[in-house]
């Protein structure tokens, strides 16, 4: 599973260890979060983030 | 206005706003300063810029030593208009070579601005640049303050230039620690750090201990508010350290308002329990207080008991608006109850036990809600709540 980051403050979504912030279970893939869920660091939306190199 | 010297060939530069008393809302009772420095070399460097409005200050100071058209490079640590608001005129004024920045600033500032053409060179962490003798070092700090912020670190002078970071609404004609009242300065720094810096004390934390492992070595940090920590630098990062960590002292702060004096009586009572078991506490009305400086008491208290009488189904707006900011600010590690009087529908224990939940407070006690005004009874059970809330907040700062 791909890791993501936020281009806004350079926080990455880690699929194996999720977002307990946002109840989100480890193993959850980014491409299954909820376009609800922002990034826990600055509130950026799913878009701002791109798959880490 | 001249310059000052903090070393040989670096100089301070920045300008003084003696008399600015809400600062985005922030309650700047000291004024504050809007820090930028300069650095002599093969190149001369100008780092950061001011607020727009105090341009002619900036130029000044920096005449004082040299032409500000002779400056070649200009760094933009932060992007905030209190640094960069001056940014438009000054680089009209000294048509720099290059101008350093970060991704997100270079795009912050056409945000800003909406122009482009601009001699900007993008930085990383990482990045060196000579300018002579010496170098620059960028270090990105993404949130500390905006998604744009970096520090720049002169390794040659031991010099972290830090923007927001490590800064102080602070206006003294005096530049460094050393010269200014301690406690004063501290407490314009715990301020600060509260109402700024709070929300991304992970970050904090994690840049940190990326400067512990990167082994750099301090003489003096030059931050974009207040003075320079040139006598001990080591005292601000410790607090840094601290505040980042979310160390806390046994202490509880009681933060309540009230309409017919119930809620007050309460409050009170639940004073009374807290200090009968040895651990000190403060009585904050909402209304009569000001929510930038009790941010700071909040920084420093493991406890924090919530009060407020039902009005029209919620809170009273004077609970409602600083729990809203509060919140915002993300306090880890506080202890927490609620407690409130009302008349028929009391919803408000309720809502605060929710906003003591968003911030992940251990909440010790379900909460008391007493019908109109409080009984004997009740009045014993605040005190109850007081209690249990000091003994946890004992245990856990002995832990
Ligand atoms: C202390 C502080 C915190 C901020 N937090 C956020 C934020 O969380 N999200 C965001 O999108 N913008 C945030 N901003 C940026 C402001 O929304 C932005 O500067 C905006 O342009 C200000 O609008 P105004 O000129 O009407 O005040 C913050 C600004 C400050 C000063
Ligand atoms: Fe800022
Ligand atoms: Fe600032
Ligand atoms: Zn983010």
């Amino acid at each position: 599973m791909k890791k993501y980051k936020c281009n806004v403050c350079g926080y990455v979504y880690d699929p194996e260890v999720g977002d307990p912030s946002q109840n989100i279970p480890p193993g959850t893939p980014f491409e299954q979060l909820p376009d609800s869920w922002t990034c826990p660091v600055c509130g950026a939306s799913k878009d701002d983030f791109s798959p880490e190199e | 206005m001249k310059a000052v010297k903090v070393k040989e060939n670096f100089y301070w530069v920045g300008a003084i706003d003696w008399n600015v008393r809400n600062f985005h809302g922030y309650s700047t009772f000291r004024g504050t300063t809007y820090n930028a420095y300069l650095l002599i070399d093969e190149k001369v460097v100008l780092f950061d810029t001011v607020k727009h409005g105090f341009e002619e200050e900036l130029l000044k100071r920096i005449s004082s030593v040299i032409g500000p058209e002779r400056i070649d490079y200009l760094v933009i640590n932060h992007i905030e208009p209190d640094h960069a608001g001056g940014f438009a005129k000054i680089v009209d004024v000294i048509k720099p070579e290059k101008i350093f920045l970060t991704k997100n600033a270079r795009l912050g500032i056409l945000a800003h601005f909406h122009k482009e053409d601009y001699p900007f060179e993008e930085v990383k962490t990482g990045t060196s640049v000579k300018v002579g003798k010496r170098t620059l070092t960028f270090i990105e700090t993404p949130m500390i303050h905006w998604p744009d912020s970096m520090m720049t670190y002169i390794p040659e002078e031991r010099i972290l230039v830090s923007q927001d970071a490590f800064g102080a609404h602070y206006a003294t004609s005096q530049r460094f620690d050393d010269e200014v009242d301690e406690c004063e300065l501290i407490q314009e720094a715990r301020k600060y750090y509260a109402n700024i810096v709070y929300p991304y004390s992970p970050q904090v934390n994690k840049l940190l201990k990326t400067v512990k492992d990167m082994n750099l070595q301090i003489e003096m940090i030059c931050p974009d508010h207040g003075v320079i920590w040139r006598k001990n630098p080591e005292k601000i990062v410790s607090l840094y350290e601290r505040w980042s960590s979310f160390t806390c002292d046994p202490k509880v702060l009681i933060l309540y308002d009230t309409m017919w004096k119930s809620t007050e009586k309460m409050a009170y009572a639940v004073m009374e329990g807290v200090f009968e078991e040895g651990v000190p506490v403060k009585m904050c009305k909402l209304s009569v207080t000001d929510w930038t400086e009790l941010m700071a008491d909040v920084l420093e208290a493991r406890g924090l008991v919530l009060g407020s009488p039902t009005l029209n189904n919620g809170l009273l707006p004077t609970v409602s608006g600083f729990l809203t900011y509060m919140k915002g600010l993300r306090p880890r590690g506080k202890v927490g109850a609620a407690f409130g009087s009302y008349g028929w529908s009391g919803e408000a224990v309720k809502l605060l036990n929710q906003y003591l939940q968003e911030i992940q407070a251990e909440i010790v006690h379900e909460g008391i809600k007493a019908k109109y005004v409080p009984d004997e009874k009740v009045l014993f059970e605040c005190m109850e709540l007081g209690k249990a809330v000091a003994r946890k907040v004992k245990e856990l700062c002995s832990a």
